[in-house]
């Protein structure tokens, strides 16, 4: 049975900040990370003393493995002068650093601190594709990995059960992938900040430079039906179905509620965080939906009281596309089955009346897998306080937002939501 | 025959079956339920009281995936982007599902593998390294 939680007291944020995500051959992880932090303290409408934050939690999922590297807590709080402050590192594979904003919750809401710096880093360039493949099914089961399971296989297995319990189809995925390119392309801190028109124009322009034949694309899906252009990784997973490999960091500054107003008069309040855990594939009662989603998202939706017709903006843990269809339905914004109708449809789009993954998603924003988690509340942030640019939602009374964050193949998960008053 | 000390339902022990071309389940003395592969802990209700069961081997597919970018494991037996091979769950006719890698299927069309197919289990012998290994595997009927 799920009780019902609640928090000692109320936890608000009062600043966020990101690197742009990509690969960085020649850059360490920690300075990422002290961009992120230096962005945070200028996002604090009123200003910050640093020296006033109590802790660290810090996600990491990869270091140890990619740049043999652990113990990043105390690593991360002397390069930005926390030092001897408490420094921990948290660890939920892609949900790490929603962890580590979970703990700091928890930290804060008991009492204990005050002010708490959450958020998260990870370093995956550094080493080849097949290399990063092996550090990444770290997160999936070994039974699993042992009959040739990859990462994208497991979630190609999970598309090939929706599609044949809902009659879903490819072209489905492709909805998502255009979707979040269009939204992508007016994200400065996106790797890939093009929409798929803007990628293919550029192949086109450079087989005319080159003098080679011009590729015929009509349209997207044509673009993403040409495995030449879009080649199969773990069928029906093709490559512009999957996120990128990157590396990045991002932070939020977190206060107890009653202390918000002394550093913005636009705090986002935490009024709803869950989290669950989930089992392998053929553990699992059914392989349409992640377990660990539903579980995390009634959690927070029973803390806040709120419905998910009352989440206004989210963004969901679109590690591969199928992955979107199934979270949309899992915290309970389409029924299940409905998902991929209404991707379909334009209901998730950016002008539409549920966007989804206004960032770009993991697809084009990157997932450096520790820094997601608060990279995606970094997106709600921006958002319910206007601060999206070219890609604000056009919602009238935008307050309410919240990030669905997956570890593994739905080992974790986390579902976080933020109200602006 | 195996010797195995009471309270073994591991992953080892689970491979040492395959090698002698068992499929075993653990079956919860307490409320029944089976689990596979074989594992201490009833995951319905936490009893620590299983005992071993063989399946029989029969199932359906109900999910796959054709992979062409494969880990290094299978990279080593030949498998490539010209040569995917298929992983899938299968749920056997005891009602317990396992992963598996997949064959007798049309891996050139991926589209037209279908979920509900019957499979039976096939032991695959491979040599990785200096090591002889024994995977499990359905063949689709």
């Amino acid at each position: 049975m799920q009780k019902r939680r609640k928090l000692g007291r109320g936890v608000a944020v009062v600043g966020a900040g990101m690197s742009k995500f990509g690969m960085y051959k020649d850059k360490d992880s920690k300075y990422l990370f002290a961009e992120a932090f230096n962005e945070m303290l200028s996002s604090v409408d009123k200003g910050v003393d640093p020296n006033d934050i109590d802790a660290l939690y810090l996600g990491n999922f990869t270091n140890d493995f990619f740049i043999n590297q652990g113990h990043w807590g105390p690593i991360i709080s002397d390069l930005i002068g926390l030092t001897p402050k408490p420094s921990t590192r948290t660890e939920g594979a892609c949900a790490a650093s929603a962890l580590a904003f979970r703990e700091g919750v928890f930290a804060i809401a008991s009492g204990f601190y005050d002010m708490v710096l959450v958020g998260g880093v990870e370093e995956m360039s550094k080493r080849s594709t097949e290399e990063v493949a092996e550090g990444l099914a770290m997160a999936a089961i070994p039974y699993e990995k042992r009959v040739g399971f990859t990462f994208p296989g497991v979630f190609g297995a999970t598309a090939t059960a929706y599609f044949a319990k809902y009659g879903a189809t490819r072209e489905h995925l492709m909805n998502v992938t255009i979707k979040s390119h269009n939204n992508a392309r007016f994200n400065p801190k996106a790797q890939f900040n093009a929409s798929i028109r803007d990628i293919m124009d550029q192949r086109i322009k450079r087989c005319k430079e080159r003098g080679e034949p011009v590729p015929a694309w009509r349209d997207e899906k044509e673009f993403l039906r040409d495995i030449a252009a879009n080649p199969v990784v773990a069928w029906p997973m093709h490559l512009y179905d999957c996120c990128p490999i990157s590396d990045g960091a991002s932070c939020m500054l977190l206060v107890a509620e009653e202390m918000a107003k002394n550093f913005t008069d636009n705090p986002l309040y935490v009024v709803g965080i869950g989290q669950g855990s989930g089992k392998g594939m053929h553990a699992k009662d059914e392989l349409t939906y992640f377990e660990a989603t539903r579980y995390a998202a009634k959690e927070a939706y029973e803390l806040s009281g709120l419905k998910p017709e009352d989440i206004q903006i989210a963004e969901v843990h679109d590690c591969f596309s199928i992955a979107e269809l199934i979270h949309i339905e899992d915290l309970g914004f389409f029924k299940p089955g409905e998902g991929y109708k209404a991707v379909e449809e334009g209901l998730t789009r950016l002008d539409g009346p549920k966007p989804i993954n206004t960032s770009g998603g993991l697809k084009c924003k990157g997932h450096p897998v520790g820094a997601t988690g608060t990279g995606q509340l970094l997106e709600i942030w921006k958002q319910l306080r206007g601060e999206a640019g070219e890609r604000q939602v056009p919602i009238k009374d935008l307050r309410i937002g919240a990030a669905h964050n997956l570890g593994g193949t739905g080992g974790t998960c986390t579902f976080t939501i933020l109200e602006k008053r | 025959m195996i010797s195995m000390a009471e309270n073994e339902f591991s992953s080892s022990v689970h491979n040492r079956f395959l090698a002698e071309k068992k499929l075993m389940g653990a079956k919860c003395k307490r409320c029944g339920a089976i689990s596979l592969p074989l594992r201490p802990i009833c995951p319905k209700c936490n009893a620590s009281e299983m005992e071993v069961v063989e399946m029989n081997g029969r199932g359906k597919l109900v999910a796959y995936t054709v992979i062409s970018v494969g880990p290094p494991m299978m990279i080593e037996e030949g498998f490539d982007r010209e040569h995917p091979y298929c992983s899938g769950i299968v749920e056997l006719e005891e009602g317990v599902r396992i992963p598996g890698r997949i064959v007798g299927v049309n891996v050139a069309k991926p589209d037209q593998i279908k979920i509900g197919t019957p499979v039976t289990v096939e032991y695959q012998e491979r040599v990785h390294g200096e090591e002889k290994r024994t995977f499990l595997a359905f063949r689709a009927v």
